[in-house]
């Protein structure tokens, strides 16, 4: 049993809500995690591609913005444990993507400017549940939250709503991302604590 | 903890009593971990202040957006326990050799680089080169007055704000302020550089344009954030 | 800003003497991608994120990622293509 330090809480908030999955707890702010250099891709060099498809499909900057877009609020939940209420996006739906693309495949992997990947059934992002967002709050999305464009998938761990994507593979088998690979739970749904392989 | 020294309005020294300290070297680093009595737990390193041999202190300072520093510089008081490893790092630690010593730091990142100072024996030259915001951000401004001029020359660059009469120098380091300061890289000095990502890369940087050998330069990032 | 996130290995000396049970920091460790040879004290690290990342300083490839949850700690070292560890 770990010594208890008197008086000490964290940065943790008291509040608590009903929107709350198990675990979590309320930011203000909007934290910033990396794990590596923030990419800096000019809009110009720019393209989103779907691969796997009957044929592959590819966006400039520009293209994509005149792609029906919508906007989006709502809760989001980090597997460090902050979650932030009613976050305001703009970005197109993966389901007017995929409608554009041919294919049968059941899972992707997003790739991203920087390397990271991680993995989505198709089921879990299809039906309204996941956007590239590239508005946040009104604004063109910064480059330190996931700027120009990222994944947005907001009823799993944030850590699927993958910053700087560039696109993604469609797949018959649901292939771990980085950090699926190397710890965190293959599907990461909050609403039943999925941290860790095993949860 | 044993007791507690204010240095700044934002830096505390506070004062440990590990069960089982084994020692260190000047340059180390310890973790500490604080619990919550829901379990919640939080962890970060901080440099040891103190030479070996005298009691255990750490340099802590406090950051804005913190989680532990706000606690060790605001809450924690004498009599209060929390848990401590270390000591830790092999890299960023001096080895006395005789060879002339540089010292670089930026804002509490001179904490490792006072444990080298206060572990001296007087004999080799050390050179200390110091960035804070305002002459008011000093830390350990007194003693580091009275140890001067025993081997130890101390050089104060204030970035932010000086005061009237201020003599020290008034900018950012940069590469002519590094010549003017550092020993000519011909004299083979050992080089320590702590302070923050953006300030040790500009030290660094400007050395090796120096001449300096990159190996013969040890350095210590800490962040500005999360801490 | 994002660029104050990058620390160095000093950072996580403590971590690795937990997993290694030796001081790490000046453990030279080669590149999988590049080949370059670094103390782990020279490298990038990010602790910030879901798990801790270590990459090279010279082509950013991942070196290590360690992940720590629900009493286990996953360890990858795929990014090395050595580690001299001290007898």
């Amino acid at each position: 049993m770990p010594q208890i330090s008197r008086g000490f809480h964290g940065r943790r908030s008291e509040a608590s809500s009903d929107r709350l999955p198990p675990g979590q707890h309320l930011v203000d702010d909007f934290p910033v995690l990396s794990a590596g250099p923030t990419p800096h891709t000019p809009l110009a060099e720019w393209t989103f591609t779907i691969e796997g498809g009957a044929e592959p499909a590819s966006w400039t900057w520009e293209e994509f913005q005149a792609l029906p877009s919508e906007e989006i609020t709502t809760d989001i939940h980090c597997v460090t444990k902050w979650s932030k209420l009613d976050t305001a996006w703009r970005g197109v739906s993966l389901d007017t993507l995929l409608a554009l693309v041919e294919h049968d495949a059941d899972y992707l992997l997003a790739f991203c400017d920087g390397g990271y990947t991680t993995n989505l059934p198709l089921e879990h992002v299809t039906d309204g549940k996941a956007w590239i967002a590239y508005d946040y709050d009104g604004e063109p999305l910064e480059p330190e939250h996931g700027g120009p464009a990222r994944m947005l998938v907001p009823h799993l761990y944030f850590w699927k709503s993958a910053k700087w994507i560039r696109g993604f593979r469609l797949q018959d088998e649901d292939e771990p991302g980085f950090w699926e690979s190397n710890g965190y739970h293959i599907l990461g749904d909050p609403w039943l604590e999925q941290r860790y392989w095993g949860d | 903890m044993t007791g507690a020294l204010e240095e700044t309005p934002r830096v505390r020294t506070l004062l440990l009593d590990a069960e089982g300290w084994p020692g260190h070297r000047p340059g180390q680093h310890l973790d500490v971990r604080l619990t919550a009595e829901d379990g919640y737990q939080a962890e970060r390193s901080y440099s040891i202040a103190s030479a070996p041999g005298e009691p255990l202190s750490i340099t802590v300072e406090r950051l804005e957006d913190g989680e532990v520093s706000p606690y060790l510089v605001d809450e924690a008081r004498e009599g209060d326990g929390f848990e401590v490893r270390g000591p830790i790092g092999g890299y960023f630690v001096w080895e006395d050799d005789g060879r002339p010593v540089f010292l670089v730091g930026g804002g509490s990142g001179v904490v490792p680089l006072m444990a080298m100072i206060r572990s001296s024996p007087g004999s080799t030259p050390i050179r200390l080169l110091y960035s804070s915001r305002t002459l008011e951000d000093v830390i350990y401004r007194e003693e580091l007055d009275a140890r001067a001029g025993h081997g130890l020359e101390v050089f104060h660059t204030l970035t932010r704000e000086q005061p009237s009469g201020w003599t020290g120098y008034s900018r950012r380091i940069d590469n002519d302020l590094l010549r003017e300061i550092a020993w000519p890289a011909s004299d083979d000095p050992q080089v320590f550089v702590c302070g923050s990502t953006r300030f040790v890369d500009a030290a660094a940087d400007g050395l090796v344009a120096l001449g300096y050998d990159p190996l013969s330069i040890k350095t210590e990032r800490f962040g500005a954030t999360g801490g | 800003m994002a660029e104050e996130r990058r620390l160095d290995g000093n950072a996580i000396g403590g971590v690795m003497i937990e997993l290694f049970g030796v001081e790490m920091t000046t453990v030279p460790g080669s590149c999988g991608n590049c080949g370059a040879h670094e103390q782990m004290a020279e490298t990038d690290v990010y602790l910030d994120a879901p798990g801790i990342v270590v990459r090279c300083r010279h082509c950013q490839n991942v070196l290590i990622r360690i992940v720590r949850g629900n009493g286990r700690t996953w360890l990858d070292l795929s990014g090395l293509s050595s580690l001299e560890l001290p007898l």
